[in-house]
């Protein structure tokens, strides 16, 4: 059931090769339309963190190309909530580092599905982005390295645009938490996480013990590794797999 | 200023580290066959830790509130299988209403 655990490597190979080609026109677009109602959210999101960005006096230059260079909400949005309470610069890297811990295991498994030598690697693993890389997950561990790429660059230009749009008016709106928008996002990991389940058996009990990790270690734990940690779950697809 | 443009440069760097770690050390190289069903299971288990730490955590506390229940409003959407776009705008509707009237 699962490509490339058979002897034949040849095969496995063509079989691979054969899926790539296929995907070359519809990979990208494909990755690029489902993503679509994610890349609105995230020009909201980025709009709100320009907004949040600019009320602590970091100019319009400082955000955008914060955008530019590191299109990450999570660690964006813990830089600024850290240095906005008065912290430095040391322990505003090391929550964002820890909040972005988790692309290291994402990275692992989506590196046997990425293409070319080291440095290509890479730059084609920046395309790691949290929805891009859920929804190009597949069957057997593999992932459509085409589908996440394709995914991945709305989601990038809308969050770069809503910065920008976020600076830009960031004196004018208020509180968005008023409007609700912070919830759009566990909202649309919630529906990317309907979709898993429908797996059924062992992904429900994953589900269900990640989850209760990720809320155990809340309390105690320093942001970011709660997520890390609940990753752990996935070890459960070592069970039952021995012979 | 400077500190916050060391921090941005830093944490761009980092991120970009971190994202290049695993495809460069892993390569091309297939995972061991035990660690494709790990994989497998990786999205639903990041997914749900998503959910719930940015539902019910705030500042490294659990919380219960509005946005408990614009999720689960959203949830319920999903289950009775409405659009996600409606499911998302029926979640930001709820926390919205529950902030302003609760």
């Amino acid at each position: 059931m699962v490509e490339g655990i058979d002897g034949n490597g040849d095969s496995h190979r063509d079989r691979r090769g054969r899926s790539e080609e296929r995907s070359i026109d519809g990979g990208y677009l494909a990755g690029a339309r489902a993503v679509m109602p994610f890349a609105l959210a995230t020009v909201v999101l980025g709009i709100s963190f320009g907004v949040v960005a600019y009320s602590l006096g970091w100019g319009m230059v400082a955000p955008i190309t914060f955008s530019v260079i590191t299109f990450s909400g999570t660690a964006q949005f813990a830089v600024a909530s850290v240095l906005g309470s008065g912290g430095g610069a040391v322990p505003a890297v090391v929550a964002a580092v820890l909040l972005n811990a988790r692309f290291l295991p994402m990275g692992v498994a989506v590196a046997p599905s990425l293409k070319g030598g080291p440095l290509r690697r890479a730059l084609e693993g920046q395309a790691v982005v949290d929805a891009s890389w859920a929804m190009a997950s597949r069957e057997g561990g593999r992932f459509d390295r085409e589908f996440m790429i394709g995914a991945t660059i709305p989601q990038v230009i809308g969050w770069i645009c809503g910065t920008v749009v976020g600076v830009l008016v960031g004196g004018v709106v208020g509180d968005v938490e008023r409007l609700g928008l912070d919830v759009i996002f566990p909202a649309f990991y919630l529906s990317l996480l309907v979709e898993e389940l429908r797996d059924g058996g062992r992904t429900i009990t994953v589900v269900l013990i990640a989850a209760a990790l990720a809320l155990a270690l809340v309390p105690f734990a320093p942001p970011g590794i709660p997520v890390l940690a609940a990753c752990a779950a996935a070890l459960l697809g070592l069970r039952g797999r021995s012979s | 200023m400077t500190a916050l443009w060391i921090t941005i440069v830093a944490v761009a760097l980092a991120s970009a580290a971190i994202r290049a770690a695993g495809p460069m050390l892993v390569g091309g190289r297939e995972l061991p066959p035990g660690a494709n069903a790990v994989v497998a299971l990786l999205a639903p288990a990041l997914l749900a830790a998503l959910v719930v730490t940015e539902t019910f955590g705030e500042d490294g506390r659990l919380v219960l509130d509005e946005r408990a229940i614009g999720v689960a409003v959203g949830a319920l959407a999903l289950a009775l299988r409405a659009p996600v776009l409606l499911a998302v705008a029926l979640t930001a509707l709820a926390t919205a209403l529950a902030r302003a009237f609760v």
